[in-house]
């Protein structure tokens, strides 16, 4: 295995700034989830908000030793940057025939900085099958305005994530994204560490840029997803070249001309 | 008289155009929707719930945006609330 941070492609972020969320299947080894399974059971210590990252966590952790694999930590500084600051971190436990999933929610409170995200590393460290409350997410869903649980009323929408994986499995998402614990049916418990990480450097180029210009990246932010509106998907496009730009420094990408055609303001520019 | 609700958000302004979202609240009892418990919604549009004897009470109010924020994105715009009512 590669000891070298594996760094994220264009085509990858771009996915990312479109639907909100990496995915990760199965890249963290049996050794580390069995110890971090019996490190959630018992519970962890509390980490101060704003703690770098760098000194978060003892070596002999598995929080440390999951953060160092190359291809998470390759993906966490692509988003990021380096040296991010904890947030704050958490297990999360959808208990035995719990009866009740949660309201689709976005944590925290509304965020919408236009130029900065914080992203939340989301670990399974075994197996969640389809009736064990995996977690509900909603791709796309991230620049979405709403506070909290106001968007709990939506029980169901096309597209959506019900999360089934294999164990050592990571979801990356931005702090946007809607998302709920599913009712968990079955007699056992279903572990979740999650991980919210806030960027101390400007959120631009900070991935492997080869693959830039790649046509696949506008491919990826130019993606419809099957629960929008038929008009507010176009805004949906619209307010991801924004982000592009925001992550690019390139203030003249734009996707089939949304943003270009109604920034065209030539009495204005007349007088700049 | 005990009420069923059926929450349907759909494409367009328009009853048929097609589900994009949905949520179901049970007053008789009998079963317990929640978030997540489905990939598919009960219906294909909002016209195939009316076909099927929901009866439609509400719908989203047609608001243009506020000023400045034209092209922010949020709630689903398209909610229509339908029920059926069932005897105790």
């Amino acid at each position: 295995m590669s000891t070298s941070k594996q760094l994220l492609t264009s085509v990858q972020v771009a996915r990312f700034v479109a639907q909100g969320f990496l995915r990760l299947d199965g890249v963290v080894p049996q050794e580390i989830n069995e110890r971090a399974i019996a490190t959630l059971t018992e519970g962890l210590p509390d980490v101060a908000y704003g703690t770098p990252l760098g000194g978060a966590f003892a070596p002999d952790t598995f929080v440390h030793e999951l953060l160092a694999l190359p291809v998470v930590a390759g993906a966490v500084e692509s988003l990021v940057g380096p040296d991010p600051t904890v947030d704050h971190h958490a297990v999360h436990v959808r208990w035995p025939h719990e009866g009740e999933a949660q309201p689709l929610h976005g944590d925290a409170i509304i965020d919408v900085r236009p130029d900065a995200f914080d992203i939340q590393l989301m670990y399974y460290p075994h197996e969640v099958t389809a009736d064990m409350g995996g977690t509900l997410s909603v791709p796309g869903s991230h620049l979405r305005r709403i506070n909290e649980t106001d968007v709990g009323r939506v029980q169901n929408l096309r597209g959506q994530t019900r999360l089934t994986c294999p164990a050592g499995t990571v979801v990356l998402v931005h702090h946007g994204i809607w998302h709920s614990g599913r009712r968990n049916d079955t007699a056992n418990r279903r572990y979740m560490y999650k991980l919210r990480l806030n960027p101390t450097v400007p959120q631009v180029r900070l991935w492997d840029l080869s693959d830039l210009h790649d046509p696949a990246v506008t491919a990826e932010l130019n993606t419809y997803l099957p629960w929008y509106e038929q008009a507010t998907g176009r805004l949906e496009i619209y307010n991801r070249v924004l982000l592009w730009r925001a992550l690019t420094g390139d203030d003249s990408f734009d996707v089939e001309y949304w943003v270009t055609r109604v920034s065209n303001r030539p009495t204005l520019g007349s007088h700049a | 008289m005990r009420q069923q609700v059926l929450v349907l958000y759909l494409s367009t302004s328009t009853l048929d155009s097609h589900v994009v979202g949905w949520s179901q609240y049970d007053g008789t009892g009998r079963t317990h929707p929640t978030t997540g418990d489905s990939d598919e919604p009960p219906y294909p549009t909002g016209l195939a719930a009316l076909l099927d004897g929901w009866r439609l009470f509400q719908a989203s109010q047609l608001l243009p945006p506020q000023a400045g924020h034209e092209y922010d994105v949020s709630f689903l715009k398209h909610e229509f609330f339908f029920e059926k009512l069932e005897d105790d």
